[in-house]
C-alpha cells in the first residue's frame, strides 16, 4: 500500500514537473506585463542587427567568398527571444550598452569572446535609484551562500538572473502561483538539467524528486512554495534571501511552516503580509494562495469547538453527579 | 444475550484504536507550534501515522460494511421512521430524568433490537454519514491533485479541510459521549464487558433502577 502511495506521489510530482516546464514559457510572458506589452524600445532598430541572428533558432549569412547564402542553427545559449527581452527589466537597453559595439561586425572578431562581462553590482551598486532592492545586501548574502563557492567555476548573478530576460517577480506578483513557478524554474534550470549543472559542479547527478521524497504531497509543496523557502536563510533586510544554504542546513522540520508563527510569513508572504490581512484565520494572507495545515487555523472554529466540547463535558459531569446522588439515595432508602 | 458477534467486536476494537490514533495525530497537525512538542507529536511523524492509520481505517470500514450486511447485524441500524421523534424524546427523557426516578428502560435491549433510538441514530449518523465524509475529504487531502481547485472562489482544499476537521471534531465529541453512555449499563462496566465477551448483561439487576415508590 505504501509503495502504491509513494508511486502515486512520484507520478503526481512528475506530472507537475513536466507541466511546470511546459508552462514556464507561458509564465515567462505573463506577470507584470501591464506596461510592458505596450513598450516600444527606442533601440528597436539597432537591436534588430543582433536579433536578426540571435532572436531565434535559425540564422543565415552571405558567404561572399563562395557567393552562397549559408543557413545555420544558433547555439541555444546564444538565443535571446525578442518577446522575452522586451518584457524583461532591461528591455530599455540597447544590446551594445553592455556588449562591445564591435559585435556589429560579422563574423564577430574572435577576441570579443574574452570581453569582460558586467555583473549586477557594476550598474546597481551604490545607486540611490535602486536602494529599495538593497543590491549591496543581496551581494553580502550571496557571498555567504553555497553558490558563491562556485564563482571560480563560473558562477555569477547571471546564472539565475539572465540579464536579457530577468523580470522582477515577487515584488510585482499579481499571481503568486505563477511567481512561484517562475522562481522555481530559475533553480530547476540548472538543478534539473545535469548538462547545465555539470558546467559548475563535479557532483553526481541528483534527482530532486527523489531527494525530496520524504516530503508529503510533494507536488503540492512544489506548486505552493519556492525552493528558497527552505533552502535559504531568511533575511530581515532584503525581500528575497540570496543566502542559499548547504543542503544539510535546509529547513526540514514541518512545523517551521506548519505552525502559528509560520516561517512562510517571513519569506514567501513577506511582501504581502505587510500589506493585507485576512480575518478569522491565523496567517490568513497565506490563504489567498494556499492552505497550510497548522498555520491556517480558523480562530472562530477553534473557539466554537472548544465551547461545544466544554458543554459536552459539563453535561457529562452533571449527569455523573445525578447518578451518584441517585445511587446514594438508593443505598439510604 | 449474545449480541455482539466476534467480527463486530474485532472491528470495533480496531476501529476504536485507529480513531484514537487519528484524533491524536490529527490534533498534532492542527496545533503544531514550534516548541510545543510536549503534548503534541512531531508534524512529520503525525502526518506519517495519520496517513497509515487512515488507510487501515478505510479497510476496516469496508470490512464493517460487508460484515454488517453478511452477518445481518445491519438490521439493528434500521431506524423506525414512524414515531422517530417521539421515540428519541422518550429515550432522551429517560437519560435526563427517568433513570434517576427509577423508571424502566423505554426500549429494553433484546435480540430484535440491541440499540435504543438515540443509539441507533448516532451510530447510523457516525457510521453512514460521519465516517464516509471524513474518509472522502481525507482522500481529497491525501491526493490534493484530485481535489476541486476552486468552489465559489474559495479554495477547494480549504473547504475539504474544513469539512474534514469539522467531521473529525464531531467524531471526537461522539467518542466522548459514546464512551460515557457506555457506562450507563447495568453496572458502569457492563457494556464494556459486553463489547469484549459479546454477551449483553441483563438489565433487571440495575442498581439505578429504583422502584417507583422510592
Ligand atoms: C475507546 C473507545 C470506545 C469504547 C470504549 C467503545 C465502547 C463501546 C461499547 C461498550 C459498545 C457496546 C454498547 C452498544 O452497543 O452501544 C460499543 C458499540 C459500538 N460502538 Fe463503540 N466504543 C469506542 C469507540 C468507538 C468509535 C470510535 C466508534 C465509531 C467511530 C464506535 C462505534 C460503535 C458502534 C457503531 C457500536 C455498535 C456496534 C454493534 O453492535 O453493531 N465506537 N462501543
Amino acid at each position: 500500500m505504501k509503495m502504491l502511495f509513494a508511486g502515486v506521489l512520484v507520478a503526481a510530482a512528475f506530472g507537475f514537473y513536466t507541466e511546470a516546464r511546459a508552462l514556464s514559457g507561458r509564465a515567462d510572458s505573463d506577470p507584470g506585463t501591464a506596461d510592458t506589452l505596450a513598450f516600444v524600445s527606442p533601440f528597436m532598430e539597432d537591436n534588430e542587427r543582433c536579433f536578426k541572428c540571435h532572436g531565434q533558432g535559425k540564422y543565415e549569412y552571405e558567404n561572399e567568398l563562395l557567393g552562397t547564402t549559408v543557413k545555420a542553427l544558433m547555439c541555444p545559449d546564444r538565443i535571446i527571444r525578442r518577446e522575452d527581452f522586451y518584457i524583461s527589466n532591461h528591455r530599455s537597453f540597447s544590446c551594445t550598452d553592455c556588449h562591445s559595439s564591435d559585435y556589429v561586425v560579422f563574423p564577430h572578431p574572435g577576441e570579443l569572446r574574452m570581453e569582460l562581462k558586467f555583473n549586477c553590482l557594476d550598474c546597481h551598486g551604490g545607486d540611490e535609484t535602486y536602494s529599495i532592492f538593497s543590491f549591496e545586501m543581496i551581494e553580502e548574502d550571496y557571498m555567504e551562500s553555497v553558490h558563491y563557492k562556485l564563482e571560480d567555476e563560473g558562477f555569477s548573478c547571471w546564472k539565475c538572473h539572465d540579464p536579457h530576460t530577468y523580470r522582477i517577480s515577487m515584488r510585482d506578483s499579481k499571481n503568486l502561483k505563477e511567481t512561484i513557478l517562475y522562481d522555481n524554474n530559475i533553480c530547476l534550470y540548472c538543478h534539473s538539467d545535469y548538462t547545465r549543472f555539470q558546467i559548475l559542479s563535479d557532483r553526481e547527478e541528483v534527482n530532486f524528486l527523489k531527494t525530496h521524497d520524504w516530503l508529503p504531497n510533494q507536488a503540492s509543496h512544489f506548486r505552493s512554495v519556492r525552493c528558497i523557502e527552505c533552502h535559504t536563510q531568511i533575511s530581515d533586510s532584503i525581500l528575497v534571501s540570496h543566502l542559499v544554504l548547504p543542503k544539510d542546513r535546509a529547513v526540514k522540520l514541518c512545523n517551521e511552516c506548519h505552525s502559528k508563527n509560520s516561517l512562510l510569513m517571513a519569506s514567501l508572504y513577506k511582501f504581502q503580509s505587510m500589506e493585507q490581512r485576512r480575518g478569522g484565520f491565523l496567517n490568513g494572507i497565506i490563504m489567498n494562495e494556499s492552505y497550510v495545515i497548522g498555520a491556517n487555523r480558523n480562530a472562530y472554529l477553534g473557539t466554537l469547538s472548544l465551547a461545544i466540547f466544554g458543554v459536552v463535558i459539563l453535561a457529562i459531569v452533571i449527569h455523573v453527579i445525578f447518578r451518584i446522588k441517585t445511587k446514594a439515595n438508593l443505598k439510604k432508602g | 444475550m449474545y449480541l455482539y458477534p466476534l467480527g463486530i467486536r474485532l472491528w470495533h476494537a480496531l476501529n476504536a484504536i485507529l480513531i484514537i490514533i487519528l484524533i491524536i495525530t490529527g490534533i498534532s497537525m492542527q496545533y503544531t507550534d514550534k516548541g510545543n512538542l510536549v503534548f503534541i507529536i512531531d508534524f512529520a511523524a503525525a502526518v506519517k501515522w495519520h496517513n497509515i492509520t487512515a488507510i487501515i481505517l478505510v479497510i476496516s470500514y469496508i470490512f464493517f460494511l460487508i460484515l454488517n450486511i453478511v452477518s445481518g447485524n445491519a438490521k439493528y441500524y434500521r431506524i423506525n421512521r414512524n414515531n422517530l421523534f417521539s421515540d428519541l424524546g422518550k429515550q432522551f427523557r429517560y437519560y435526563v430524568s427517568g433513570m434517576f426516578k427509577g423508571e424502566k428502560h423505554p426500549f429494553p435491549v433484546s435480540m430484535e433490537s440491541k440499540f435504543n433510538p438515540l443509539q441507533k441514530l448516532t451510530y447510523v449518523l457516525i457510521m453512514y454519514a460521519g465516517l464516509p465524509l471524513i474518509i472522502i475529504s481525507g482522500f481529497g487531502m491525501m491526493f490534493p491533485e484530485i481535489t476541486i481547485v476552486k468552489l465559489f472562489g474559495v479554495s477547494g482544499f480549504i473547504l475539504t479541510d474544513i469539512l474534514h476537521i469539522t467531521m473529525a471534531f464531531l467524531v471526537t465529541v461522539f467518542l466522548v459521549i459514546h464512551i460515557y453512555t457506555c457506562t450507563l449499563g447495568t453496572k458502569p462496566t457492563s457494556l464494556f464487558r459486553g463489547m469484549i465477551t459479546g454477551y449483553h448483561e441483563p438489565e433487571e439487576e440495575s442498581p439505578e433502577e429504583v422502584s417507583p415508590e422510592k
